[in-house]
């Protein structure tokens, strides 16, 4: 599997709200790179380890292990943090409601929130980047070389700050981040690859946290945006806390039980939540069956068509982004010609239904396309995304994607109205320019607000940036012509430079972003490690195989302790010291892939084992026997959505 | 993050030295890239300023260029190579993006032969009494009043058929207004390629009239299809 010595591969990676991926080109089809445990999805939780006897910075952990720390410690484990990426302190509070996690006390207006975990704080983009670190790792143990560039996909309706903070993650990761690609697009070239050549599609993309619509036009291998809409808040996460809500007040009236107040059974009793919704995507009803501390057991079937009437609010939200899109690209539901679903929401048949009553699908004799896995595809076309940039194959290089801004771009104007110069939709790289003047004598600096959005008034757009024109050389009032260029780049990333005109002068730009990280704070940011030392790459991966061969042998030694060590077969258990046997021998070698092989084959020997413990934590957790370990007041609202359930199913 | 961009323009290709017209995107000697050309949208696309256009061949020109410059071409290539790709290609772009579209493409020309057209600008020109075309001016008038009772009315979460079935009809009395005009710019069009140089100064003064009325039309079917979609 490895192709060594491939320097300078490009990857494709999806940076999910509830699972992350990392896909390549394998000759001309994309394919996704398995983790060490062999899953191709990386639950983007992440989990601060307990600081070691003796002090010291305690290990960052990514993906199902920092998963499994959810139920135990929850105070310690982040997920969903792709909600908080790019955004205020202002404006995440509403969104902290809904999440178990703590903003650090010392965080002041203006500034990037951090979140609190265990002892430690960290930005978003920071969190995001151990998920992207942990991709990168699995790429390079994939191919046994290193991996630097990379292809990052964001929801197409990711504003400036959002598309920033996420390229910051990239370079905090180690990775040069080659482009931003927007899901949905991404989606369409995973499928364009093998498609008919002419014609127009639309995306669908429902997924954990964000939903997007886009329409392409496709022609001799171009693939033009016509238009693109969303909602960055609103995904499957949404329907979670509808069930969750539901069987907690419910818990609460029945039995007199407030789980609300211990994160440890919220959380298990969201994973219950999730199980019943995916469930209900192939069952005609789906059963809780819970017990709980006092000894009761909340016991409560679902009918399909009770959880249909339930969501249809949270769906409907998905109508108008998809008229507005239609409209804009001047078509009609009929003349789009195929429909495209991406996300594992759009598996629920309510969203099919809704769909296929969007686009008109059925009574044209039509079907949406859910041929590629909808967890996997946005990843599959970051990776032909990737081989695009990369400029070596064959099969991509009559490929080429012209995306859109999704936001239209304004200046404030007088009175706080908002003067647009860049429309939604337009085609990037799109720039504009713009002449300012003084309107005082001797003037020698001029203030600029620039916004993103649709409405009239600045203040109700999205807050871009601040800045002041400066070094504008004195003169009357209105004399100076200073020409302000704006430029959105093919990241959807904007970019300004200023000239007074008259006297040839640039003025300086002093650009204040109203969110986000100065290239100094990235800096000091970027994730130390070995990651650099590209010299010594094969030690490295030498070392970290041994260490992952020692994680699973020191589980494995504790696992007799166990109760759920007890429910497994004796051939099971024989299979699992066989396993840890083997690993114990290879391990001393100095070949990492044999090592590796063998933490994988102990791996798959140790997976019912590792079911039964998670089964056992849940239930330990809704009993209450976590709760001294996990004693926090979450206040009314719901708790946050999670990865708890891989999306894994048929 | 916000970064300052800066662009040069050499007389002579940055790569094989041999000097070239500026109005070109690529060097006609070694193909390569350059920095952003000086010359005005039509001249991006090789097109003499007109305004009838085929738009098939625009589109198909838009696609052939955008294969050479789209950044997506150059992200290994080096700091100069990718600055010139981003700024050609924005350039590609807002050129498309106005020629393709009949008005943006009449009033881009316009702006070319040094007409003053207003700016689209929201918030500006919309409530300019001034402004009201001569022959609307009553018209306008009772619309306005008819739009104020509808919001009113609204407000108060009262229905009125009555007043929703007339701004209808002034809805499509006013679109009926916009197609003329859309059909008396096309008129003009032929006058303006025909390129008769004692014709074209009565065609310029036709369309920017024309224009304007057409952004006024525009804003009152705006501001009705909003009041009765609320």
């Amino acid at each position: 599997m490895a192709e060594l010595n491939q320097i300078g591969r490009v990857v494709g990676i999806d940076l999910g709200t509830t699972n992350s991926l990392v896909a390549y080109m394998q000759g001309d089809a994309p394919v996704v790179i398995p983790g060490v445990d062999g899953s191709n999805l990386v639950p983007s939780v992440v989990a601060l380890d307990p600081v070691p006897i003796g002090g010291g910075r305690p290990t960052v952990t990514v993906g199902n292990t920092a998963r499994k720390a959810l139920i135990e410690t929850p105070e310690r484990v982040i997920y969903s943090v792709k909600r908080l990426m790019g955004r205020g302190l202002e404006e995440i509070h509403d969104e902290l409601k809904l999440f178990p996690f703590r903003l650090a006390e010392d965080v002041e207006e203006g500034e990037v929130p951090r979140i609190r975990l265990g002892e430690l704080k960290f930005t978003p983009p920071e969190i995001s980047a151990y998920i992207l670190r942990q991709l990168k790792r699995n790429a390079e143990r994939f191919f046994g070389a290193p991996v630097t560039q990379a292809v990052i996909t964001v929801p197409a309706y990711f504003n400036d700050a959002q598309r920033q903070a996420t390229k910051d993650a990239g370079r905090m990761a180690g990775l040069e981040v080659l482009r931003l690609v927007n899901e949905p697009t991404a989606a369409a070239l995973a499928y364009g690859l093998d498609r008919a050549k002419v014609g127009t599609i639309a995306v669908y993309d429902l997924g954990g946290g964000t939903f997007d619509i886009s329409i392409l036009k496709l022609r001799d291998g171009i693939f033009e945006v016509q238009s693109t809409n969303g909602d960055t808040h609103l995904g499957g996460d949404d329907i979670d806390n509808l069930l969750l809500t539901i069987a907690l007040d419910e818990i609460h009236a029945e039995h007199g039980v407030d789980l609300r107040r211990h994160p440890g059974a919220v959380q298990a009793l969201r994973k219950a939540a999730i199980d019943a919704k995916i469930g209900l995507s192939t069952e005609t009803a789906a059963h809780f069956d819970i017990e709980l501390p006092n000894g009761d057991r909340y016991q409560r079937d679902i009918p399909r068509a009770v959880f249909e009437l339930l969501i249809e609010p949270v769906l409907d939200r998905t109508a108008g982004p998809c008229k507005q899109a239609i409209a804009d690209a001047g078509l009609t539901p009929e003349q789009i010609d195929e429909v495209v679903l991406v996300g594992g929401s759009t598996r629920i048949p309510a969203v099919r239904q809704l769909v296929d009553e969007l686009f008109h699908l059925s009574a044209r004799g039509k079907k949406p396309h859910t041929e590629l896995n909808p967890d996997e595809v946005v990843a599959l076309g970051a990776a032909v995304q990737a081989d695009i940039l990369a400029g070596a194959s064959k099969s991509t290089e009559e490929m080429l994607l012209l995306d859109v801004t999704p936001l239209s771009l304004g200046i404030e104007a007088l009175g706080g109205t908002v003067a647009r110069i860049i429309q939604r939709n337009s085609t990037i790289p799109a720039s504009a320019t713009e002449h300012f003047t003084t309107g005082v004598e001797g003037q020698t600096n001029v203030a600029i607000h620039v916004v993103q959005g649709e409405r009239e008034l600045a203040a109700d757009c999205r807050s871009l940036a601040r800045f002041d024109l400066r070094g504008i050389p004195p003169m009357s009032a209105g004399l100076p012509r200073i020409e302000v260029k704006f430029l959105i780049d093919a990241d959807g990333i904007l970019h300004v430079s200023a000239r007074e005109q008259r006297s040839g002068q640039a003025a300086t730009i002093e650009v204040k972003p109203t969110y986000g990280l100065t290239d100094e704070q990235v800096e000091n940011m970027i994730l130390d490690s070995f990651d650099h030392a590209e010299e010594d790459f094969a030690k490295r991966l030498l070392i970290e195989a041994r260490n992952e061969a020692e994680t699973i042998l020191a589980a494995v030694e504790r696992a007799p302790a166990s109760p759920a060590w007890q429910q497994l077969t004796a051939e099971e258990r024989a299979a699992i010291s066989a396993a840890s046997g083997q690993l114990n021998d290879i391990k001393r070698g100095e070949d990492p892939a044999a090592i590796r092989d063998a933490t994988l084959a102990l791996d798959q020997a140790t997976r019912r084992f590792a079911e039964l413990m998670m089964e056992a934590a849940v239930t330990t957790a809704i009993r209450g026997k976590t709760m001294d370990a996990a004693d926090e007041d979450l206040g009314e609202a719901v708790t946050a959505p999670h990865a708890m359930a891989p999306a894994e199913f048929k | 993050m916000l970064k300052v961009l800066d662009s040069a323009v050499p007389i002579a290709c940055w790569s094989c030295s041999i000097g070239h017209n500026d109005s070109t995107l690529f060097c006609p000697h070694c193909s390569k890239i350059q920095p952003p050309p000086g010359g005005d949208y039509f001249q991006v696309f090789g097109l003499e300023p007109k305004l009838n256009l085929d738009l098939q061949a625009l589109e198909h020109e838009f696609h052939r260029l955008s294969r050479k410059v789209h950044p997506d071409r150059f992200a290994r290539a080096g700091d100069n190579e990718r600055e010139w790709s981003l700024a050609d290609t924005a350039l590609l772009n807002d050129a498309y993006r106005t020629l393709k579209d009949p008005l943006h493409r009449t009033e881009y020309l316009l702006k070319l032969e040094g007409a003053e057209i207003g700016e689209e600008h929201s918030g500006k020109d919309r409530k300019d009494p001034s402004r009201v075309p001569a022959d609307l001016l009553e018209e306008v008038f009772d619309l306005n009043m008819q739009l104020e009772e509808m919001r009113m009315a609204r407000k108060m979460g009262e229905e009125d058929p009555a007043l929703e079935e007339s701004l209808s009809e002034a809805k499509k009395k006013f679109e009926g207004l916009m197609a003329a005009v859309d059909h008396d710019l096309r008129t003009q069009w032929q006058v303006w390629d025909a390129g008769e140089k004692a014709a074209r100064p009565a065609a310029q003064e036709t369309m920017v009239a024309l224009l304007d009325r057409r952004r006024y039309l525009s804003n009152l079917v705006r501001d009705v299809t909003e009041t009765l979609g609320a």
